[in-house]
C-alpha cells in the first residue's frame, strides 16, 4: 500500500515543477493529456471497475465541450458551463443507460455508438446551435476568484487541480462499499446479485458517473483549444478513449494516467515517423496487448506472481530433496 | 407446530418435450435442514433455481413465512433473507477474503445513497472476522479468493452465503469436489451455522442438493428424494435409509 502514495507523491511533484521549464506548447500537451485523464477516468469507472463496454464516451465529452463553448458565448460564465456539463452529462448517461443495460455489456457498446453517432451528427448539422462544422471560436478561459486562467500555464494548473478534484472523488467513491459493489458485479454479476447487489442500478451509475466525468473533461476542453468543432468528439475518438483505458489497465485506479499518456503524447513523439506514425502507433499497441492484455498497470502485479511462483517451485524443489534425502 | 418457513406446492418447470420437475411440493421449517437427492437429471437444480428466482416456473406456487414468493428476481430474495451457494466455485478472485464476506453483507446495511459515504467496510469488519475464524481461514484472510486452493474457496463461498444471516439458505452441493477429510470439517460448520446464523441469532433453515451420502444422512433433519421430475419420498435419514423404493431406484444395494 506504500509504494503507490510514493508514486502518488513524486508524481504529483514532476507535475507541479515541470511545466514551468516547457515551452508552449509542450504545456499544452500536459493539459490536453490531463484532460484525456479526466476523461477516461471516468470510463474507467464504467469500463474497469464495473465490466461494462462502452463506445460513445467522445459524445459525452462533446456535451461537456459545447455546454461551455454555447453558454459562454451566450454571455454566462465558465462557472455556470462546468456543472452544467457534469449534471448535463449525468442525466444524459441515466437516460441512455437506463433502456440499454437492461441488456447490458455489448448491447450497450451497439446503444452508446448509435448515441455518439445521433450526437456527432446534431454538433455538425445544427447550425444554429454549434455552428455545425465552422465550430465555436474564440471559447473564453475562467477566472478563479479574482485569478485570471488566460496564460497557458496558469490554466494548465487548473486542469491539474480539476483532475486532483475528480480524482480524489472517484477515490473516495471506490473505497466506499459501492466500489466492492462495482468489483463483484464486474467479476461475477450472478454471484453478485445472490449477494443483494443491485447489479442494474450500479451498473448504471458507474455508466452516468462516468458520462459525468468526460462532461467535466470537455468543459475543460473547451476552454483549454478555445475552438469546439465536431470532429474530435465522434466514434474514432470513443474508441480512441476505449483503447487509452485498455491499455492503460482498466480497473487500475492509475491505469488512465498511462493509458493517456499513450494515446495522447505517444503520437506526439512519433511525429518523426510522419505518414507512418499510424502504422507504428497501431502496431506498438497490438504489441502490447499481447504482451500485457491486462494494460501497462498490470506490470508490478506479474512481476509479483513470477516472484510468488518462483518463490513455490524453489519450496516445492527444497521440499522434494529433502524427501529424497529422507529416503536414501 | 409452527408454520412452514419455505412452502413449495405443485412446481413445474418444462424445457421443450422434457419435463425437469413435473409437479414437487414439499415444506421446510424453521430451522430444519433439508435434504435433497435424487439421481443426476432427476430435476434437483430446476427446483433450486425455481425457487431462488433464477428461472421462472411454469406453474406451482412457492410461500416464503406465508407470503408468495414466486417469479422473484434473486436480488429480491435475498432482500427477503434467502441465501445460496452454488454448485460450482463463485467467490470475487480478485478481491480479499475478507471483502469477498463484506461485499455478501453490504448491502444489507443502509440504502444506496448511505452506502457511498459509508466506511470501506461497513462496519461488517467485526462479522466477517467472526465467521472467518469459525471457518479456519483467518491465515487467508488478507489474500485475493482467487489465490486459494479450492478447498479453501470453497469455504469462503459457503461463509459468504451467511454473511447477511439470511432465514433460509440453499446449497447446491457444498461438498462437491472437496477432498474427504474437509467433508467433515463442513458438516460440523453447517450444524453449527444452522443452530446461529439465523436473523437476530435465531435458527437459519437449509435445503441442502448433495451427492455424498454419509454427508446428507448425517447433516440433514429431513430428506427428499426426486427422481424423474417428482418426489419419491420425504423423510428422517432412517426412514429414507429404509425405504425400499428408494433403495431400488437410487440408493442401491
Amino acid at each position: 500500500m506504500k509504494k503507490p502514495i510514493l508514486f502518488g507523491i513524486v508524481g504529483l511533484a514532476l507535475l507541479l515543477a515541470v511545466p514551468p521549464f516547457l515551452k508552449n506548447y509542450g504545456i499544452y500537451l500536459f493539459s490536453y493529456w490531463l484532460v484525456f485523464v479526466i476523461a477516461n477516468m471516468g470510463l474507467n469507472l464504467t469500463v474497469g471497475y464495473a465490466g461494462q463496454k462502452s463506445l460513445g464516451h467522445a459524445a459525452f465529452f462533446g456535451i461537456g465541450a459545447y455546454s461551455v463553448a454555447i453558454l459562454m458565448k451566450a454571455g454566462f460564465s465558465f462557472w455556470l458551463g462546468l456543472p452544467v456539463a457534469a449534471v448535463g452529462c449525468f442525466v444524459i448517461g441515466l437516460g441512455l443507460g437506463f433502456p440499454a443495460l437492461r441488456v447490458q455489456t455489448i448491447y450497450l457498446a451497439f446503444a452508446t455508438l448509435g448515441f455518439n453517432t445521433a450526437i456527432w451528427l446534431v454538433m455538425r448539422n445544427e447550425e444554429w446551435l454549434t455552428g455545425g462544422t465552422f465550430g465555436i471560436n474564440n471559447v473564453g478561459r475562467p477566472g478563479f476568484f479574482g485569478l485570471e486562467l488566460d496564460s497557458n500555464l496558469a490554466y494548465y494548473y487548473f486542469v491539474l487541480a480539476m483532475t486532483i478534484v475528480v480524482a480524489a472523488l472517484l477515490w473516495g467513491l471506490l473505497r466506499s462499499p459501492w466500489g466492492k459493489a462495482f468489483t463483484a458485479l464486474r467479476d461475477n454479476p450472478i454471484r453478485a446479485e445472490s449477494l443483494g447487489i443491485n447489479i442494474q442500478a450500479y451498473t448504471l451509475l458507474s455508466f452516468a458517473i462516468g458520462a459525468a466525468c468526460a462532461g467535466v473533461a470537455g468543459a475543460l476542453f473547451a476552454s483549454l483549444v478555445q475552438f469546439v468543432e465536431p470532429a474530435p468528439f465522434g466514434v474514432g475518438a470513443s474508441i480512441m478513449m476505449y483503447l487509452m483505458v485498455v491499455v492503460g489497465g482498466p480497473g487500475y485506479f492509475f491505469g488512465p494516467l498511462l493509458g493517456s499518456a499513450v494515446g495522447v503524447l505517444l503520437p506526439e513523439w512519433l511525429r518523426f515517423a510522419q505518414a507512418w506514425y499510424l502504422f507504428v502507433f497501431g502496431s506498438a499497441v497490438i504489441v502490447l496487448m499481447l504482451w500485457l492484455p491486462d494494460g501497462l498497470l498490470s506490470i508490478p502485479d506479474r512481476i509479483k506472481a513470477r516472484r510468488a511462483s518462483r518463490e513455490a517451485s524453489a519450496a516445492r524443489a527444497a521440499s522434494a530433496k529433502s524427501l529424497g534425502g529422507a529416503q536414501a | 407446530m409452527s408454520a412452514p418457513l419455505l412452502k413449495v406446492t405443485g412446481l413445474k418447470k418444462s424445457y421443450g418435450a422434457i419435463q425437469a420437475v413435473a409437479g414437487v411440493s414439499f415444506e421446510v421449517m424453521p430451522g430444519e435442514i433439508f435434504g435433497v437427492i435424487g439421481p443426476n437429471g432427476s430435476g434437483k437444480t430446476t427446483m433450486f433455481n425455481s425457487v431462488l428466482g433464477q428461472i421462472t416456473p411454469d406453474a406451482g406456487r412457492i410461500e416464503l413465512n406465508g407470503s408468495d414468493i414466486t417469479g422473484l428476481s434473486p436480488l429480491q430474495l435475498n432482500q427477503r433473507g434467502v441465501g445460496r451457494t452454488f454448485q460450482t466455485l463463485q467467490v470475487f478472485g480478485k478481491m480479499t477474503v475478507r471483502d469477498n464476506l463484506i461485499v455478501a453483507a453490504q448491502e444489507h446495511k443502509g440504502s444506496m445513497g448511505s452506502r457511498m459515504f459509508a466506511p470501506s467496510d461497513s462496519g461488517l469488519g467485526p462479522k466477517a472476522d467472526a465467521l472467518i475464524d469459525q471457518f479456519r481461514i483467518g491465515h487467508v484472510a488478507g489474500k485475493k479468493a482467487g489465490e486459494l486452493s479450492y478447498g479453501q474457496q470453497k469455504l469462503v463461498d459457503i461463509a459468504m452465503a451467511f454473511m447477511s444471516e439470511p432465514d433460509l439458505v440453499l446449497l447446491d452441493e457444498p461438498c462437491a469436489g472437496v477432498n474427504p477429510s474437509l467433508v467433515g470439517g463442513i458438516s460440523g460448520l453447517l450444524k453449527a451455522l444452522n443452530r446461529t446464523r439465523g436473523s437476530g441469532g435465531k435458527h437459519a433453515s437449509f435445503i441442502v442438493i448433495e451427492h455424498n451420502m454419509d454427508f446428507v444422512m448425517d447433516l440433514c433433519h429431513r430428506i427428499m428424494v426426486m427422481v424423474e421430475g417428482t418426489v419419491m419420498a420425504i423423510g428422517t435419514p432412517a426412514e429414507i435409509r429404509g425405504n425400499k423404493q428408494v433403495l431400488d431406484a437410487y440408493l442401491g444395494n
